[in-house]
């Protein structure tokens, strides 16, 4: 950082020269309303720049210029709360297999257009422009992604002894942020990768244990309720997954699925 | 899909094999199809057990699409508008077409049946004998080509459809992923050129 700060001090005849895009995004006044790509110019974007930071420049130009600045939605910026997520060029999350907050424009060359889109999915509403409306993922959560247990203190952590390899596996379906790129990836628009990573995480557990049959049908139920598309095993979520979640999590559901509509567990209606 | 699916795997194994038997003559051939027609004989009168095995596989049939239309239409409804601009990553050629591959095959299928089991489209006409109706059909450069674009078809369908059962019957996990794949890849290839071999022997003039 500070070699090529200083080359451009020591060289003040030196251009600093940033890239020139040409974006399409999709503009949506409201929920109801007709929305439609519309092309702009953004001139100087320093490759260094986040892909969101690049939109906040967009957007201050837009500000200045008078004009309805586009409306994306974004929190933490570290990769870790699942708030960001748009297509980026047809991908979810755009050309590497992180967030958006975590996309930088070094990924892009001068003079590359971008085409910008909201996650599609009839669940997943869009707000305005960017912004989708995902709390089709807070109610699935709420029909089953949980542990229920009793107040007090908290527990001594080796109380209940877990196998590393479990642990290990339970973790790593854990790390779902719920950004919905699986969603936006997926060619039916099914959430069977996010509804997984939970049965998974959760039915890994010693502690998930005695809800492990009610909530996988109670999830599944909830996902079919919301309008999502039924998976086909093809393969697009776990790619688009900014946290790698694997295919095997659906196979593990569908075990769960099978074992506990088995055990004669039904779904509340 | 899957439970249909494998049903119908089953069956075409055994009908894999079974072609085969044109290798060994008309008249093994003949009399192969002719005892499909009387197994079980005599506990069971005349086509019994045929007609269970053509009746299983049509709840098969009939479920496997019901399934497949019913996933079609709930795709369709969940993206309702669809991308600008969509790249896919993951996704193969054997799982992009299964939607109108499968139905392809269906066509396949149902001239399948009129060709060489009823006789009904065949050359030879339905009196004729199993094997006249092969070598009539497939000496036709054309009917050859259709019938080996559809076991193609087929394969890739299989290709990804048994990759597809392992997951939906929850049987696969990371350590299997890679062995569940290669034996995907495996069996529908060699059913592939299994099926492949009959129709393209007659077309060359080996069988004849």
């Amino acid at each position: 950082m500070t070699a090529s700060m200083q080359s451009s001090v020591g060289n003040p005849g030196a251009e600093k020269r940033g890239m020139n895009l040409t974006l399409r995004i999709w503009r949506q006044q409201g929920p109801t309303a007709k929305g439609k790509m519309v092309t702009y110019k953004i001139t100087d974007i320093s490759p260094d720049m986040s892909f969101l930071e690049m939109l906040d420049v967009l957007n201050e130009q837009l500000i200045l210029q008078g004009d309805d600045p586009v409306a994306f939605d974004h929190d933490c910026r570290e990769g870790i709360c699942g708030m960001c997520g748009v297509m980026i060029n047809g991908q979810a999350h755009g050309p590497q297999q992180t967030t958006t907050c975590q996309l930088h424009m070094r990924s892009f060359k001068d003079g590359d257009s971008i085409d910008i889109e909201p996650w599609r999915a009839s669940p997943f509403p869009v707000i305005k422009d960017l912004a989708v409306d995902r709390r089709a993922f807070d109610r699935i959560i709420q029909a089953g992604g949980y542990i229920s247990v009793p107040t007090g203190t908290a527990p001594d952590a080796h109380a209940t002894p877990v196998p590393k390899a479990d642990s290990d596996a339970a973790f790593d379906a854990a790390t779902c942020i719920g950004c919905g790129a699986c969603v936006a990836a997926c060619p039916n628009a099914s959430s069977m990768l996010f509804t997984a990573a939970k049965v998974t995480h959760l039915g890994l557990m010693p502690q998930g244990q005695p809800e492990r049959n009610d909530r996988v049908v109670n999830m599944i139920a909830q996902q079919d309720r919301e309008g999502f598309g039924g998976c086909t095993n093809i393969g697009e979520c776990s790619a688009a997954c900014p946290k790698g979640i694997s295919m095997e999590t659906i196979s593990r559901l569908n075990h769960d699925l099978l074992g506990a509509l088995r055990a004669g567990a039904r779904p509340k209606s | 899909m899957a439970v249909s699916g494998i049903v119908m795997v089953l069956y075409l194994i055994a009908h894999m094999i079974g072609n085969l038997k044109a290798f060994s003559g008309a008249e093994s051939f003949n009399s192969y199809s002719a005892w499909i027609r009387t197994v079980g004989n005599p506990a069971l009168p005349g086509q019994t057990t045929l007609w269970i095995i053509r009746i299983a596989l049509l709840v098969a049939v009939v479920a496997h699409i019901w399934a497949a239309v019913s996933l079609w239409r709930q795709a369709k409804r969940a993206r309702p508008e669809r991308y600008v601009t969509k790249k896919a990553v993951a996704q193969s050629y054997a799982s992009r077409t299964m939607r109108w591959g499968g139905v392809i095959i269906l066509a396949f299928i149902i001239y399948h049946i009129l060709d060489l089991t009823t006789g009904t489209v065949n050359p030879e006409g339905h009196d004729s004998t199993p094997y006249d109706r092969l070598v009539a059909s497939f000496e036709n450069p054309l009917v050859t080509a259709f019938y080996a674009i559809s076991v193609i078809l087929l394969g890739m369908h299989l290709r990804h459809g048994i990759w597809s059962a392992t997951q939906t019957l929850g049987q696969s996990n990371r350590r299997r992923e890679k062995t569940v794949s290669a034996f995907a890849f495996g069996f529908a290839t060699l059913l592939t050129l299994g099926f492949l071999l009959v129709p393209l022997s007659v077309l060359f003039g080996l069988i004849d």
